[in-house]
């Protein structure tokens, strides 16, 4: 079914192109395993800093009234929160692993604009800390939501023109980022490479990338005019001069919809990448799997209004936003289908990543279910912007994106450092994090639907307990993360101490042209295309 | 495993518990009260049913699938990858629920968005942070803040939450409405976008400044209902409630009745001793002036100033009325006060040992004349 090709192994004693030495190694790197490396690490680190405003939060809901912070600056930790994780996370991790994985996947030697590829990177890292800058502010950081939703982050302080500005900087890292791998994934396969036969990573990529060329550019518009009703009189957004704020909230969520996309179609890649390997099949519904991608980011397009039903739309509007949102609901389908048959009567063994990936089956389903739910109208009249909201993104977010770059990480770490990590940590790390994600969010569908508004600091004593049972499932999710740090860190030090073969896990390499590789994998691959392309995964 | 477990207890207590919303660990959605809110519960437990039942299907499959076909237990793999019959199945089955699940749908947002023919109208305005009602038809207009006792509980550090009757969810003003009646609502707001929700009534309706939201309702029983504020729109966002009492019509032309001739009372400006003064002085700080001055005084460094020692709240008394009655750019204009509830607000925030102000002085109702501050109102 497949052939590896020896041209890589000369590459062994070939020192001429190695890396910078020292710390200017990582400042001016070109190389995509750098550029993707040092994703992968500020995505780690942004993950913490996210994750500590999550504790915030959730210390300060522990238990009803106000113990620990100002009801401002909780507004600010939900805000910051979002963003943080967002676009300092989950998206920089996506880039990470296209950074690492795409050439190697395709067989390209590096990406097709490696100086560009460093600019966004650094472009990312400055976005972030202005970003963060804006929590030392007087006035505080933006306190309106991660929605940015106008009046009321009019009202934010010296931060405002600064949350602004990152909200550009970010904006271009992304898009430079996006037209990277669009150009990689189109120009610089290996002649065998046919698109239908690309992993289902890069084929996921390529559309998330045609997502973010098209909705980064709307909301660097959208927030452009809140800075001009800002500080420059304009109206967009203020009705007495004739603007209208619901305005904004079309606009937003014109990005925002096939925003919330771009942090799930590539963990769709990965799943359909990791599940095949462990259950020794191919997988079910290769191209099944590209149409409903495809299908899903079209329609996420024309769904956005789903995010506003209570605002105040007429009747037909809110009939088409309804019917065209559960039309999702089919090509989600259609995937967990796969999936599932891509298990079915396979031989199937539990490794970390597959675990990750198993849950993340399960639980972004669950997700999807209550997404389906709120999809109708007129129910969602009382869902919206209740607690039920924030545990439906949150299962599709935490076990499903995240579980995903965990199970990523397990899944590639051998390849990257040549070291195993530590199989029974890596266990005890995902059934701590999947007991505690559920006892963190579970509960919150309760407090949804008994009518808890989210974003409050403070609550109703009969919302007291689900809060202290989600607050304790919190913090154990918090600690269960620093077990995964610590396997990084202990894997990229040697790990099991195990020599890890080029395949790593049985039979890798009949799925992805990375495993034909040695490991770890030489600072160059692929100089020259390889001729023969593994076929299992199709 | 351990993971369906849990979530097939968590659905079968769901599905079991219907009636436990009020209990501490309340499950499922409100049934509410309203034959709307009985539509969207019944659509809710539809749906909820329709994916308990695709779950169990799909996630049976899938752990039957984990149990038996692993290679722990010699399981060979099977190489087939695609079958056109099945994948063909389970695109068409689950757009045939979704079209099942569209009608019932449909019918429920063509229900909530007719307001055609109603009886009464109440324009409901979200301000920050509380509730303005004004009743379109016979001019009875109030706002609705957060209950003293909430206010102090959750702003005190010696505040205790667990000894306040609905903490958080009850009002000074409460809005009243007759049952039996088609209730037109119209929704607007003065500053940031709210939204307003009681979930006995089913719906929640955004207040958008500038523009105008309307929404229904039919209360059958009499009742008391509470909701919240549940747009983001601020530091007390989570601070404004809503409360609903549904009175039978002699109940209500009763309230009505009242209501009028209490809005139609002159200010009584007759003195007041210093201990009345100080006492309804706090009770008007606490719905207007906490949030920015906090219960302290303090203010928000760099963001809302102290009054604590401040020299406009201890100086000359002239200036700092129309201070108060102007506003500025950054204070909202308090016009609003009645001559009365400025006069107690002065004395109070002069004296109250709570915010560390002590003047010695006494304002009376009758030595409030309107004086306006023209000058620099933004200095400070």
């Amino acid at each position: 079914m497949s052939a590896v090709v020896a041209e890589h192994d000369h590459h062994h004693d070939d020192h001429d192109h190695g890396p910078a030495k020292g710390i200017l190694r990582w400042i001016i790197t070109t190389n995509h395993k750098d550029i993707g490396t040092l994703y992968l690490l500020f995505a780690l680190a942004m993950f913490f800093v996210g994750g500590s405003m999550a504790m915030i939060i959730r210390a300060e809901l522990f238990e009803p009234g106000m113990q620990f912070v100002d009801p401002q600056f909780f507004n600010s930790m939900t805000t910051m929160h979002a963003l943080v994780m967002v676009f300092g996370a989950v998206m920089p991790a996506f880039v990470g692993l296209a950074n690492w994985m795409i050439p190697m996947m395709i067989g390209a030697p590096d990406m097709a604009l490696p100086r560009m590829n460093n600019m966004s990177f650094w472009l990312l890292v400055a976005g972030v800390l202005m970003l963060a800058s804006t929590l030392f502010m007087e006035g505080g950081a933006p306190a309106g939501g991660w929605t940015l939703y106008p009046p009321l982050v009019l009202q934010t302080g010296k931060a405002f023109p600064f949350a602004v500005f990152s909200v550009h900087l970010l904006g271009i890292s992304s898009i430079m980022g996006a037209i990277n791998i669009i150009a990689t994934i189109l120009n610089m396969r290996a002649p065998a490479m046919t698109l239908m036969k690309m992993p289902l990573f890069v084929w996921t990529w390529l559309i998330t990338g045609f997502l973010l060329i098209a909705i980064m550019p709307v909301f660097a518009g959208a927030v452009t005019m809140l800075l001009t009703d800002k500080f420059f009189h304009t109206s967009f957004f203020d009705a007495a001069g004739g603007g209208d704020p619901v305005l904004y909230q079309h606009i937003f969520w014109f990005f925002g919809h096939p925003e919330v996309y771009v942090m799930i179609l590539p963990t769709f890649g990965v799943a359909s990448t990791i599940i095949p390997v462990f259950a020794r099949k191919p997988l079910f519904g290769y191209s099944s799997m590209v149409y409903a991608t495809a299908s899903i980011a079209f329609l996420s397009f024309i769904v956005w209004a789903h995010h506003m039903f209570t605002v105040g739309m007429p009747l037909a509007g809110e009939l088409y936003f309804m019917y065209a949102t559960m039309l999702i609901a089919i090509p989600t389908g259609v995937k967990v289908f796969n999936w599932t048959a891509t298990m079915w009567k396979g031989s199937m063994t539990f490794e970390t990543p597959m675990l990750f990936s198993i849950a993340f089956v399960v639980l972004f389903t669950l997700g999807g279910f209550t997404g389906l739910m709120m999809s109708i109208a007129p129910v969602d009249f009382q869902y919206h912007d209740t607690y039920f909201i924030v545990a439906h993104f949150h299962y599709t977010l935490v076990p499903a994106s995240i579980f995903i770059l965990m199970a990523a990480g397990y899944y590639w770490l051998p390849k990257w450092t040549g070291h195993m990590y530590n199989e029974k940590i890596g266990q005890l790390h995902f059934w701590l994090s999947t007991i505690s994600v559920n006892i963190l969010f579970f509960p919150q569908h309760f407090l949804g639907l008994a009518g808890m508004p989210r974003r409050i600091p403070d609550y109703a004593i009969q919302f007291a307990d689900w809060n202290m049972i989600s607050s304790i499932g919190g913090f154990i999710f918090g600690a269960s993360q620093l077990l995964f740090l610590y396997i990084v860190v202990d894997t990229i030090r040697g790990g099991t101490g195990e020599k890890v073969t080029d395949e790593v896990w049985e039979d890798a390499h009949k799925h992805g042209l990375e495993w034909t590789l040695p490991s770890p994998v030489p600072y160059h691959t692929f100089t020259t295309p390889p001729t023969v392309i593994p076929t299992e995964h199709i | 495993m351990k993971k369906t477990k849990q979530l097939f207890a968590g659905l079968t207590l769901l599905a079991s518990s219907q009636q436990g919303a009020q209990a501490d660990y309340p499950l499922n959605l409100m049934e509410g009260i309203t034959k709307v809110s009985n539509h969207i519960y019944d659509l809710h437990m539809l749906i909820l049913w329709i994916c308990v039942f695709i779950g169990i299907a799909v996630f049976g499959t899938m752990f039957y699938s984990i149990f038996h076909h692993r290679k722990s237990k010699g399981h060979k793999a099977a190489q087939f990858h695609e079958n056109t019959t099945v994948e063909i199945i389970w695109t068409i089955i689950p757009t045939l629920i979704l079209v099942a699940m569209a009608i019932p749908a449909t019918k429920a947002v063509i229900e909530l968005d007719d307001v055609q023919d109603s009886e009464m109208s109440i324009k409901v305005t979200g301000k920050q942070w509380y509730w303005d009602y004004q009743y379109l038809d016979n001019g009875i207009k109030f706002e609705s803040h957060l209950d003293e006792a909430s206010e102090k509980a959750h702003r005190l550090a010696n505040g205790n939450p667990h000894s306040v009757p609905h903490y958080l969810l009850n009002v000074d003003n409460p809005l009243v409405v007759p049952v039996n009646k088609k209730i037109r609502f119209v929704f607007t707001a003065a500053d940031v976008i709210h939204s307003w929700w009681v979930p006995d009534l089913g719906w929640k309706k955004d207040a958008n400044p500038g523009f105008i939201n309307e929404a229904w309702t039919f209360v059958p029983k009499a009742g008391t209902y509470r909701g919240q504020c549940t747009e983001l729109c601020g530091r007390d966002h989570g601070f404004m409630p809503i409360v609903v009492i549904a009175m039978e019509q002699p109940d209500y032309d009763a309230w009505v009745k009242k209501t009028l001739a209490k809005q139609q009372e002159k200010v009584d400006l007759s003195d007041l001793t210093r201990e009345d003064l100080m006492s309804k002085g706090a009770s008007v700080y606490l719905k207007n002036c906490v949030s920015c001055h906090q219960i302290n005084g303090s203010g928000i460094t760099g963001t809302y100033p102290a009054l604590t020692a401040s020299p406009r709240v201890i100086g000359p008394i002239d200036p700092l009325i129309g201070f108060i009655q102007a506003g500025t750019s950054r204070m909202p204009a308090f016009s609003k006060l009645k001559d009365d509830e400025l006069a107690a607000l002065l004395t109070y925030i002069r004296n109250a040992p709570e915010l560390g102000n002590s003047v010695g002085d006494e304002i009376q109702p009758k030595t409030i004349t309107p004086v306006y501050d023209d000058e620099d109102d933004d200095k400070k």
